[in-house]
């Protein structure tokens, strides 16, 4: 087992643990703060693949916007922030089954990949992946089109609320 | 290549060289020298924290015509270890109530959210941090939203509602002036074509001031909201918040957020030098000797967050939703406008020659930033005029 095994299986095994307590915690800021722990989790699950950019943009986005988004959700509507009910309602054992069979099929998805018994080929020196990625973001054989309009999507969704938030005043 | 040009790689081949002659396997090694570098590092930025409170001290007192500390020692150095003598044996309170475990883990978030900012500061032309990392300009927002997390951990668990309405603000004010300080962060990208911070102060052949005045301005207010600092400083507002998002901490608790607050300062003023100062760069000293370029950035660091206390200590506290509307009334899109103003400056005049390229950027960032005050101006006399009724201002 060399030494980036060890690491991704105490990454795995903390992001996994902190996704757990997310949805098993009574505190619903401790599920927030635990949810930053699984997203930090997977940054640093980038960090090992060698994609620093999406690392950072991981921390970046999801922590720094989404969670705080979260939490002050959470702070804004909640007088109480222990949560009183069952964890569980009725339909619990077909979320269950539905989380088993999609592991499964992942599972035998993966099994029969050729992809999954070979070992990643070394990255070569020099390469900046960066510019790489930013290139593929605007070229027009790779991903400019779905690129314009996550942006466009974006800019609609920011006028949307600007228009929720200043003209619906009564 | 001798000790004086390299000293990190080194003292890095000799300890290599002991560690492996004692049996030790060469990857151990290298796992020990790298934890060894990181506590060596973060053992002098601890040490000139120490000096920094010393350093806030005696200029908020020259600011305000008194002396500061002078019984302790030559001109009162000595003060901040009887300060750290008084923080550690002060009682540790925690409020009834609290949450625990955040509680004890926000100020630990909010003084490592400084210290990893140092992982990516280029001390010298070969002291980095984390060498080739080519987005050092993203990680410093990412670093930042710790930050955020840390203060909201604190306001919160504090149990105590000064605490929670003073982390409200703060998160609003660092979650908003995040914007324009990411897109300063892309204009010397653009000039340097790269967001590593070692690339970016090896193309400053000319500073990037130079450059973007306009640019370096927002960065530094942006930096200033980011750090809680006055003008920006309403999370403390101590007039009305006690002390903010710390007010329930004691000891060295508050100690991390006061001593991470210093440092912050201190590192904002660091990356103001490699951003638009040159960094390490000073007529060629830099390649003398990684000594002489270490002192090279931490005075420009120092000029940087001397800027930023004499800020702190001459204007006064901001209303928030004042601060909120600067931010997203004026700074975001003069920021943006900038951004774009540059990119396309950057397209046309990119073959022409050194002279015209710089002048043309500096001809255009100050015409936007003198167009935006215009148009500010405008508009605030437009205001003015609807509270006051038509009155001439000195017209007569």
């Amino acid at each position: 087992m060399t030494g980036e095994q060890i690491i991704f299986i105490l990454t795995a095994l903390f992001t996994l643990g902190s996704g757990f307590m997310v949805v098993t915690s009574r505190n619903l800021i401790h599920a927030a703060l635990w949810l930053v722990s699984a997203l930090f989790g997977v940054a640093v699950t980038y960090a090992l693949l060698s994609a620093a950019f999406l690392a950072v943009v991981q921390v970046v986005v999801y922590i720094g916007a989404i969670a705080i988004l979260f939490i002050f959700a959470v702070m804004l509507t909640r007088k109480d922030m222990r949560d009183q009910g069952p964890q569980m309602n009725s339909n619990w054992w077909f979320g269950a089954l539905l989380s088993v069979l999609v592991f499964v099929g992942l599972f035998f998805l993966l099994q029969g990949w050729s992809g999954m018994s070979r070992t990643a080929s070394a990255i070569p020196a020099g390469f900046d992946a960066i510019s790489e990625l930013g290139d593929a973001l605007i070229s027009p054989d790779a991903y400019v089109l779905p690129f314009e309009v996550a942006s466009v999507l974006l800019v609609a969704a920011l006028i949307g609320a600007v228009y929720v938030a200043a003209f619906n005043r009564k | 290549m001798s000790f004086w040009n390299d000293p990190l790689k080194i003292a890095a081949d000799w300890l290599m060289g002991i560690l492996t002659g004692w049996g030790m396997p060469e990857i151990a090694a290298q796992i020990l020298i790298g934890f060894l570098g990181i506590f060596v590092l973060v053992a002098l930025l601890m040490v000139l924290d120490i000096f920094l409170v010393w350093v806030e001290r005696k200029v908020v007192a020259r600011f305000q015509d008194r002396i500061g500390p002078n019984r302790l020692g030559p001109w009162g150095l000595i003060q901040p270890f009887a300060d750290i003598i008084k923080l550690i044996i002060k009682e540790d309170t925690t409020p009834g109530g609290a949450d625990k475990v955040v509680y004890n883990i926000a100020p630990m978030l909010s003084m490592m959210s400084v210290l990893i900012l140092w992982a990516v500061v280029p001390l010298a032309p070969r002291i980095i941090g984390v060498e080739d990392l080519n987005i050092g300009a993203l990680y410093i927002i990412a670093a930042g939203a710790i930050g955020t997390l840390s203060i909201i951990m604190a306001g919160w668990s504090s149990n105590n509602k000064f605490a929670l309405i003073g982390a409200f603000r703060q998160v609003a004010v660092m979650v908003s002036f995040e914007i324009p300080m990411l897109t300063m962060l892309l204009i010397p990208t653009i000039f340097a074509e790269s967001m590593g911070l070692n690339a970016i102060i090896e193309a400053q052949d000319i500073w990037f001031v130079w450059l973007a005045p306009v640019a370096a301005v927002i960065f530094l207010i942006a930096a200033i909201a980011e750090l809680g600092r006055a003008p920006f400083d309403m999370a403390e507002g101590e007039s009305e918040l006690v002390a903010g998002f710390n007010t329930e901490y004691s000891g060295m608790k508050f100690g991390m957020f006061y001593a991470g607050e210093l440092l912050h300062a201190f590192t904002f003023g660091g990356f103001m030098a490699i951003l638009f100062f040159g960094g390490y760069r000073f007529f060629g000293l830099e390649q003398v000797s990684a000594f002489l370029a270490i002192a090279i950035i931490v005075f420009k660091a120092f000029i940087g967050y001397w800027i930023i206390m004499w800020v702190k200590y001459t204007l006064l506290r901001i209303r928030i939703d004042h601060m909120l509307g600067f931010n997203w009334k004026f700074l975001t899109p003069l920021a943006f406008v900038l951004l774009m103003v540059t990119a396309l400056m950057n397209a046309l005049l990119r073959d022409t020659s050194t002279w015209i390229y710089v002048s043309g950027m500096f001809l255009s960032n100050v015409a936007v930033g003198w167009i935006a005050l215009e148009v500010a101006r405008a508009y605030s006399r437009r205001e003015r005029q609807k509270v006051e009724g038509a009155k001439k201002v000195a017209t007569t």
